[in-house]
């Protein structure tokens, strides 16, 4: 069934592979998030109860979406990493961590900024709040471990069963709003009836989402293409590239 | 696959089981403490599966929807007194001080403050809660027949805020 991946498998293959992602998706992810906030932050209208401080939903729901979509994907990688002993995933792990924290951090701060105006305070222990910043310090732990071993294969072990681990949080932040009262509000897109955003406010959303996770695989890419070369930096293919 | 594999594989899996079924365990049996505001029916009535109802004199959080026509405001000083409700009972709030700009009758709020009688609460901070409805304000206005209407506050109110 995987067949078709296998020349993957190959460090070499799997840098260009990961460059060219780099490559085509870094300008199409710039030019589609420059799209949606000019979209969002000039033209859509100002919400009814909010106003203009609404407009902080088109950085801070790409990012909370995507913090917990990388930590997805880097447990799945995690977990292949650990299963089938591919070192590729290691790296890969390594590479997903500090952009995945990067966006935690982002929609937690924005999220402050939006929360003192509207609710009246910048921080509040509910329990979206204090799971999301969980998850920060999931990927900071996670990051962390993977370089607190002398030996580079034990740490990346060692990371690899904390992103897994860590996993189980990705749903509670979810559903953190559904199943418990908190003060943060509930979803508005992902709910599988109609979304409760009005369409003109939601498009320029939804082109920020999608550019987002194209910026967040383009940046992968790059992460991942120097940790290889850092990691195989005596390999035969790395100095012949090199050179 | 090689039994390596498989032995790995299961025991990943085992420790993704069990360590989901603690997580789901602990945060079950930890469901009132994480919830961040008691409802009005709850203070009223006690929580829904314990029945433990709040003391007076308790600190707590209490959230629900403003009743309409409910907020009275002093005209010579800062103090606020309305009622919030969610499915039965209603609650009175008081509050001295400067309401955040969501708040309006209708709205979502969460207030933290002190329980004075079973169905009073000095609240010493108001929040307001926002829903997940975003639309423009004609939309707003010809859905709900809602028009957003900031409270009017005198100079000297302002500056008893400060």
């Amino acid at each position: 069934m995987f067949k078709w991946l296998h020349p993957y498998a190959k460090p070499e293959k799997a840098y260009e592979l990961s460059l060219s992602f780099y490559k085509w998706l870094m300008p199409l992810s710039l030019i589609g998030i420059f799209v949606g906030c000019l979209w969002g932050l000039m033209f859509a209208p100002t919400d009814y109860q909010q106003g203009d401080s609404f407009r902080i939903i088109y950085i801070h729901v790409p990012s909370a979406i995507w913090s917990m979509g990388i930590y997805m994907s880097m447990g799945i990688a995690g977990f292949c990493a650990l299963v089938w002993q591919i070192r590729l995933m290691e790296i890969s792990v390594l590479a997903m961590a500090p952009i995945g924290a990067i966006f935690t951090a982002l929609a937690l701060i924005t999220g402050s900024l939006w929360g003192k105006p509207m609710w009246g305070t910048w921080w509040v222990w509910d329990a979206r709040l204090t799971s999301e910043l969980i998850l920060l310090f999931l990927y900071l732990g996670v990051f962390a471990l993977f370089h607190s071993f002398d030996d580079q294969r034990t740490g990346a072990k060692a990371a690899c069963i904390l992103a897994v681990i860590g996993m189980i949080n990705v749903p509670i932040i979810h559903y953190s709003v559904e199943w418990w009262n908190t003060l943060h509000q509930g979803a508005s897109i992902t709910k599988f009836d109609k979304p409760s955003i009005a369409g003109p406010m939601l498009w320029p959303l939804l082109i920020n989402i999608f550019s987002v996770l194209l910026f967040f695989i383009a940046l992968t890419g790059y992460r991942f293409a120097t940790e290889l070369l850092r990691a195989e930096s005596h390999r035969k293919w790395v100095i012949n590239l090199i050179k | 696959m090689n039994p390596r594999r498989q032995r790995r594989l299961f025991t990943a899996l085992i420790l993704i089981v069990g360590l989901s079924l603690t997580a789901g365990l602990v945060l079950y049996a930890l469901k009132d403490n994480i919830d961040l505001f008691y409802t009005p029916s709850e203070i009223i009535n006690g929580k829904n599966e314990t029945g433990i109802k709040p003391s007076v004199g308790q600190r707590l959080r209490i959230g629900g929807m403003v009743v309409d026509d409910s907020v009275k405001r002093a005209t010579d000083s800062l103090d606020v007194e309305f009622r919030i409700v969610d499915t039965g009972p209603e609650v009175t709030i008081k509050y001295t001080g400067i309401l955040p700009d969501l708040f309006r009758e209708g709205q979502g709020i969460v207030a933290n403050g002190y329980l004075r009688e079973n169905n009073v609460i000095e609240a010493f901070e108001v929040l307001a809660k926002h829903d997940e409805e975003y639309m423009p304000p004609e939309v707003a206005e010809a859905m709900k027949g809602i028009k957003h209407v900031r409270p009017e506050y005198t100079e000297s109110q302002l500056n008893q805020g400060q």
